[in-house]
C-alpha cells in the first residue's frame, strides 16, 4: 500500500507549483506577444504562419506528455512501492496530453487550410498524433473502468506499454506509405517556412512557456488524484469501523 | 506450458467448430461486406482498385466479432474465472487463444480473398501466390494477436463492446497499412511494386514479433486485474 | 492447510472482509454459513487466491496469497455460483480440458467422471444438455481431475433440486473419504446434516462463532 502524504493547506497549491505557474504565465505572455506582433509574417504564408507557435510547441509537449505516462506507467509496473503513485502521474499526464494533442489537430489542420486550402492532409506527423489522440482517448475510458486503484493502474499501465510500443510502429507504417506518394514533401507546412532568429527564439520560448504550463497542469492534477484516492482508503477505515460494528449488534 | 496453450487452443477450435458462429454468422456478414462495398463504389475500376483495402478492412470488422465472441465464451459461464482459478500461465493462456483466433481469420481472409477474386474480377497471377500467402498469414496474426491482448484487455468490463473497436483501431492500422499495400502488389496493381510489397511484409513480422512477445508478458497481469 | 488472519479484503471502499480470521485443516470439512452479503464467497475466493487483503494475512498450503497467488491457485479447485463449462462441449471433453491443463491422462478423466456419476450417456451429451445437477458435478469432476487438495465450493446446492442435493452430498462425503478438505458456503444449514460438518459463521465480513472445539474466534463478545 502507498502511502499519500499531504500538506495541510486546502488547496493543491504548493510553493513550487506557484512559481512554476508564474513562470508559465509570463514565458506564454511573451510567445503571445511575440508570436502576434513582434516576430515578421512569413513571405510566402504571411501571416498564418504565426500558428506555428501555438502548433509546434503543442505537438512537442503532446509527444512529451505520450513520453511521460510510458515512463511513468514503465515505473508503475516495475516498482511496487509507490507505484500507484506513478499511476495516478501517468493518468495526469494522459490526461494533460489529451488536450495539447487535441490543440495540435486542430492547430495544424487550420494551418493547412490556410496555406493549402485543405484542412487535412495525411502528413506523418499529423496522421501519428491523430492516431495518439485515438489511443489516449482510449487509455483514459479504460482509467474510468476500474473499481480500485490497484486494478486501474495495472490494466492502465499495460495498456499504456503497449502504446509505447504502438505508435512508433504507426508512425513508421505511415512515413513509409506517405513516401510511396510524390505530393507528400510538397505537403508539409512547416517545411517552407525559413525561421530567422527571432522566430526561432520565439519558437523555443513557446516550447518552454507549453511545458511549464504541462508540468503545471500535471502537477496539479496527479495530486488531485492522489487526494480522491486517499478519499476512498479513508473512506475505507470508516466503512471497516462500521461494519464490525455491525456485526456485534446482530 | 506448451501444453497448456495447445490444449486452450484444441479447446477454443472446439467451441467454435461446434457453434459454427463463423461460418454461418461471420463468414456471410463478411462476404455481404465486400458485395455492400462493391454496390456503393458503383464503378468497376474502383472497386478492383481498391479491392486489396476492401477485403482487409472487412476483415477487421469482422474481427471485432470473433474477438468479442472468444471471450464472450469465457465469460458466459464463469470459465475465464475458473481459468484463473487454475493459475494457468498467462502466456500460455495468450498463446493457446491468440492461434486459435488466428485460425479462424485466416479462414476468413482465404474466403474474402476467393470473394475479391469472384466478385471484383482480381487475378492473381502464379508467381504472385507467395507474397498473397505470406501477407495472409502474417496480416491474420497481426490481427489475431493483437485482437487477444486487447480483447482480454476489455473483458469483463461493463463497455467492453464499444471500447474494443476504439483500442483496436489506431493499433491495427500498421497491420491494415501494410496488408493492404502489399495484396494490392499481389492483386497486380501498379501502384506497389513487388520489393516495397516485401517491405511491408517485413514490417507485418516485425509488428507480429513484438505483439506476441508483449501479449505473453501481458496476458497474465491483464486477467488478474479483474479480481 | 488454510490459514487465514484478520484479512480485511476491500471491493472498491467497501470492507467484504473486516478481519476476518479462518483455520482449516487437512482432511475437516467446514462450512461457511451467514446471510447473504456477510462476505462468505469474498473469503472462499480469498482462500482460493482469487483476491488479496488489503490488511492482515492468508496463508494456503503454506503459500501467502498475495504473493503467491499462481501457486495457490493451482492447489485449489474453487467453485463460484458459475460452474465454468463450455456449453457446446460434451462433458468429456470439458473434463478433458481440466485434464490436460494439468497433464493428467485419459484415465483419470474417466475416473472423475466415475466418481461424480457422470460415465456412461451423460459423459457424451454436450453440456448444455445437462440437468443443472449434472452440470455442478461436472464442474467439480474438474475439480477432481486437477488433483486439488483443496476444495472451495460456494453454495454448491443453490439452484438444485432435492435429489440432485442428495447426489452432491454423496459425492462430497466420498470426497472427504477420498482425502479432500472441503470448505463451502451455504446460507441454508438444514439440508447439510448428514456431512456433519465444522459450521462457521460469518457476518458483517468477520467470523462470529465457530463450532470446532478449540478453534478461536475473533474475540467478538458473545
Amino acid at each position: 500500500m502507498t502511502t499519500i502524504t499531504t500538506n495541510s493547506s486546502r488547496s493543491t497549491g504548493t510553493r513550487a507549483t506557484r512559481v512554476l505557474g508564474v513562470v508559465a504565465i509570463v514565458l506564454m505572455t511573451w510567445v503571445v506577444v511575440s508570436g502576434l506582433f513582434v516576430t515578421p509574417a512569413d513571405a510566402v504564408q504571411l501571416d498564418s504562419v504565426r500558428i506555428m507557435y501555438v502548433h509546434v510547441p503543442s505537438a512537442w509537449i503532446a509527444y512529451l506528455a505520450f513520453i511521460t505516462t510510458g515512463i511513468a506507467s514503465g515505473i508503475s509496473v516495475v516498482r511496487r512501492h509507490r507505484s500507484l503513485g506513478f499511476d495516478r502521474v501517468a493518468g495526469a499526464s494522459a490526461e494533460v496530453g489529451v488536450l495539447f494533442m487535441a490543440i495540435t489537430l486542430v492547430t495544424g489542420s487550420l494551418w493547412g487550410r490556410l496555406t493549402w486550402g485543405t484542412f487535412w492532409q495525411w502528413d506523418p506527423r499529423l496522421t501519428t498524433t491523430a492516431f495518439l489522440f485515438v489511443t489516449y482517448v482510449g487509455y483514459l475510458a479504460i482509467r474510468r473502468l476500474d473499481a480500485t486503484p490497484q486494478q486501474r493502474a495495472r490494466r492502465s499501465s499495460i495498456l499504456a506499454l503497449l502504446a509505447v510500443l504502438e505508435i512508433p510502429l504507426v508512425h513508421f507504417s505511415v512515413v513509409l506509405w506517405r513516401s510511396l506518394h510524390q505530393e507528400a514533401s510538397v505537403l508539409n507546412t512547416d517545411g517552407d517556412v525559413r525561421l530567422d532568429g527571432l522566430m526561432l527564439f520565439t519558437l523555443f520560448s513557446g516550447v518552454l512557456a507549453f511545458s511549464a504550463a504541462f508540468a503545471w497542469f500535471v502537477i496539479h492534477r496527479q495530486r488531485v488524484a492522489a487526494l480522491d484516492d486517499l478519499r476512498l482508503t479513508s473512506g475505507l477505515d470508516a466503512a471497516l469501523v462500521e461494519r464490525r460494528a455491525e456485526a456485534v449488534t446482530q | 506450458m506448451r501444453r497448456t496453450a495447445a490444449a486452450v487452443f484444441r479447446k477454443d477450435v472446439l467451441v467454435e467448430l461446434r457453434s459454427r458462429a463463423l461460418l454461418t454468422r461471420v463468414v456471410p456478414f463478411a462476404v455481404l461486406v465486400l458485395v455492400l462495398f462493391a454496390i456503393a463504389l458503383d464503378s468497376e475500376p474502383l472497386v478492383l482498385r481498391a479491392g486489396a483495402g476492401l477485403v482487409w478492412m472487412t476483415t477487421l470488422f469482422s474481427a471485432l466479432v470473433v474477438v468479442q465472441r472468444s471471450f464472450e465464451v469465457e465469460r458466459r459461464d464463469g470459465a475465464l474465472d475458473v481459468l484463473k482459478t487454475l493459475g494457468v500461465d498467462g502466456a500460455a493462456l495468450f498463446v493457446g487463444k491468440a492461434a486459435a483466433l488466428i485460425v479462424q481469420l485466416l479462414a476468413l481472409v482465404v474466403v474474402l480473398l476467393a470473394g475479391a477474386v469472384v466478385l471484383y474480377g482480381v487475378n492473381v497471377e502464379p508467381s504472385a501466390l507467395v507474397l498473397l500467402v505470406t501477407t495472409a498469414v502474417l496480416g491474420s496474426c497481426g490481427l489475431g494477436l493483437v485482437g487477444t491482448l486487447y480483447g482480454g484487455l476489455v473483458s469483463g468490463t461493463s463497455s467492453r463492446d464499444t471500447l474494443l473497436p476504439l483500442l483496436l483501431m489506431p493499433v491495427t492500422a500498421p497491420v491494415l497499412i501494410g496488408a493492404t499495400r502489399a495484396t494490392e502488389s499481389a492483386f497486380g496493381g501498379d501502384v506497389t511494386d513487388a520489393t516495397t510489397a516485401w517491405a511491408w511484409v517485413g514490417l507485418l513480422a516485425v509488428f507480429c514479433v513484438l505483439f506476441a512477445v508483449a501479449g505473453a508478458m501481458s496476458f497474465g497481469p491483464l486477467l488478474d486485474s479483474d479480481s | 492447510m488454510v490459514d487465514v488472519r484478520d484479512a480485511v479484503v476491500a471491493m472498491g471502499g467497501f470492507p467484504a472482509l473486516a478481519g476476518a480470521t479462518l483455520d482449516v485443516r487437512e482432511g475437516d470439512i467446514v462450512v461457511l454459513a451467514g446471510p447473504n452479503g456477510a462476505g462468505k464467497t469474498t473469503l472462499l475466493r480469498l482462500c482460493a487466491g482469487l483476491v488479496t487483503p488489503v490488511r492482515g494475512s492468508a496463508q494456503v498450503f503454506g503459500l501467502d496469497v498475495a504473493e503467491q497467488r499462481d501457486a495457490v491457485r493451482r492447489r485449489v479447485g474453487f467453485l463460484g455460483h458459475a460452474n465454468g463449462l463450455y456449453g457446446e462441449l460434451t462433458t468429456r471433453e470439458n473434463v478433458a480440458f481440466h485434464a490436460a491443463l494439468v497433464g493428467a491422462s485419459n484415465d483419470e478423466v474417466d475416473a472423475a467422471l466415475q466418481r461424480m456419476n457422470l460415465a456412461g450417456r451423460a459423459a457424451d451429451v454436450t453440456v448444455a444438455r445437462l440437468s443443472a445437477g449434472q452440470r455442478r458435478r461436472c464442474a467439480l469432476a474438474n475439480i477432481v481431475v486437477r488433483r486439488a487438495g483443496l476444495w472451495l465450493l460456494d453454495e454448491p446446492h443453490a439452484g438444485l433440486d432435492s435429489d440432485a442435493r442428495a447426489e452432491l452430498d454423496e459425492t462430497l462425503l466420498s470426497a472427504r473419504r477420498s482425502g479432500a478438505t472441503i470448505v463451502l458456503a451455504s446460507h441454508d444449514l438444514e439440508r447439510l446434516g448428514n456431512l456433519r460438518p465444522r459450521i462457521v459463521r460469518i457476518q458483517s465480513g468477520i467470523v462470529v462463532s465457530d463450532t470446532a472445539a478449540g478453534a478461536s474466534t475473533t474475540g467478538v463478545a458473545p
